[in-house]
């Protein structure tokens, strides 16, 4: 039975924890404010990025003039997964959801004696998926110190990730990331970038003829390699928000929790410090009554 | 008055103008262009440079932009930027940066990027001297 002193202790500490968890809560609400904005804002680009790359791809045809990055090399042997994570925990399940995710998709790669490479981006990831597949993972990216991810951090990896390509050392490469759906709700979603799929032809009917300067294959090839960096950003703020989301619920959670225990705890301190005063009144009382 | 044409220009992070202009001058790949209402449909790759954004209003906007394409269709254009600036906003040390990343990448790059490469340098220079007056 912990004595009073121990009980009071207790309480206090978990209401400093309790105090911790809510500014973490109020802190990641700003921040997925924050990242909501930024993904709105980089939504018409990807939009309009979408729109285009259709519909090029509809007047560059099955060509055999059309980009490798598209057609991709006709194998399939060689896959390479990116895996976008958190740099730091306390959300939830959200690291560990995409990783696993990634380790379904590795294992069943495997299984079908595929060879798998991984590029782990963000901390996180890394850190689970290097139990299992620490051979595999070839690169890794820190985002650690980035406060608020540009484009530029996003065009980094998807420089990487074609240069390696073009070097022949991977045929598929998928992208792990977690699909923002709400604040409780983020959806870890593979993506293929290469090869790309063309999209769904968009049925506007409005694709004009287009005159193409300079043609439009050589546009084409440039907008592959965009595209691929436009996705890795687009997959890189989902998942900022969706971790703030999920940081948001744990941190609630967290601090309902200690609300809970600090209630039992304090009936449990009150019902002892009664106990204890009423066996001091029987020792007055019966002292009294013995004399 | 002439003419008018909602023109867009969009960088990854965010949707800059979007806004009725009457006339816009795009640096594109093979030459400057000049966009006014009812402009063919055409697809053009965009090299580093300025773009002069005539409003509907009279003003004359500038922005820098670093590379992209636009979308031109009789009634409208749209810019994607991979990066853009309105040029009151431009840092000299950003172009500088970027002018030695490129450069950076120069050293050791193969034949057929060099030449790009070389381009892109030449062309950042050249934005800078328009841009920063000296």
């Amino acid at each position: 039975m912990p004595s009073l002193k121990d009980l009071k202790n207790r309480i206090a500490s978990v209401k400093a924890t309790q105090k911790i968890t809510k500014a973490m809560k109020m802190v990641a609400a700003a921040k997925l404010r924050r990242a909501q904005e930024a993904a709105e804002a980089a939504r018409p680009y990807s939009q309009r990025m979408a729109a285009v790359l259709s519909n090029i791809a509809q007047a560059v045809g099955a060509d055999d003039s059309a980009p490798r990055l598209m057609t991709g090399t006709g194998k399939d042997d060689t896959h390479l997964l990116v895996v976008c994570t958190a740099e730091r925990g306390l959300c939830g399940g959200f690291n560990s959801q995409i990783a696993r995710h990634a380790r379904d998709h590795v294992r069943k790669l495997l299984a079908q004696g595929k060879t798998v490479k991984i590029i782990c981006v963000g901390k996180k990831g890394f850190d689970i998926l290097r139990r299992e597949f620490a051979s595999l993972i070839i690169d890794r990216v820190d985002l650690r110190e980035v406060k608020k991810i540009g484009f530029e951090n996003a065009d980094r990896i998807g420089h990487k990730v074609i240069e390696l390509f073009d070097n022949g050392e991977f045929d598929v490469c998928t992208l792990f990331y977690s699909e923002f759906k709400s604040v409780i709700s983020q959806i870890p979603t593979a993506q293929q970038l290469i090869p790309a799929s063309a999209g769904e032809a968009v049925a506007e009917g409005a694709s004009a003829i287009y005159e193409y300067e300079p043609d439009a294959a050589a546009i084409l090839s440039d907008l592959i390699p965009r595209n691929i960096s436009v996705q890795i950003f687009r997959a890189l703020l989902e998942n900022v928000a969706g971790e703030m989301g999920a940081k948001m619920s744990a941190m609630d959670n967290a601090t309902r929790n200690a609300g809970e225990m600090i209630n039992k705890l304090t009936l449990n301190y009150n019902r002892q410090r009664q106990a204890q005063i009423t066996k001091e009144l029987i020792e007055i009382i019966s002292g009294a009554e013995a004399l | 008055m002439a003419e008018t044409f909602n023109f867009e220009l969009v960088s990854p992070e965010r949707l800059l103008v979007s806004e009725t202009v009457t006339e816009v001058v795009i640096p594109a790949t093979e030459g400057e262009m000049t966009v006014m209402a009812n402009h063919a449909p055409t697809m053009t790759t965009v090299r580093p440079g300025v773009v002069a954004v005539k409003t509907a209003a009279g003003n004359t906007e500038r922005y820098a932009v670093f590379g992209g394409f636009a979308d031109i269709l009789p009634t409208g254009c749209t810019l994607l930027a991979e990066s853009a600036v309105h040029v009151d906003e431009l840092d000299s040390t950003v172009l500088e940066n970027r002018i030695e990343a490129a450069r950076a990448e120069l050293e050791g790059a193969s034949d057929e990027k060099k030449t790009r490469l070389e381009q892109l340098v030449a062309e950042l220079t050249k934005l800078g001297e328009i841009v920063i007056p000296a």
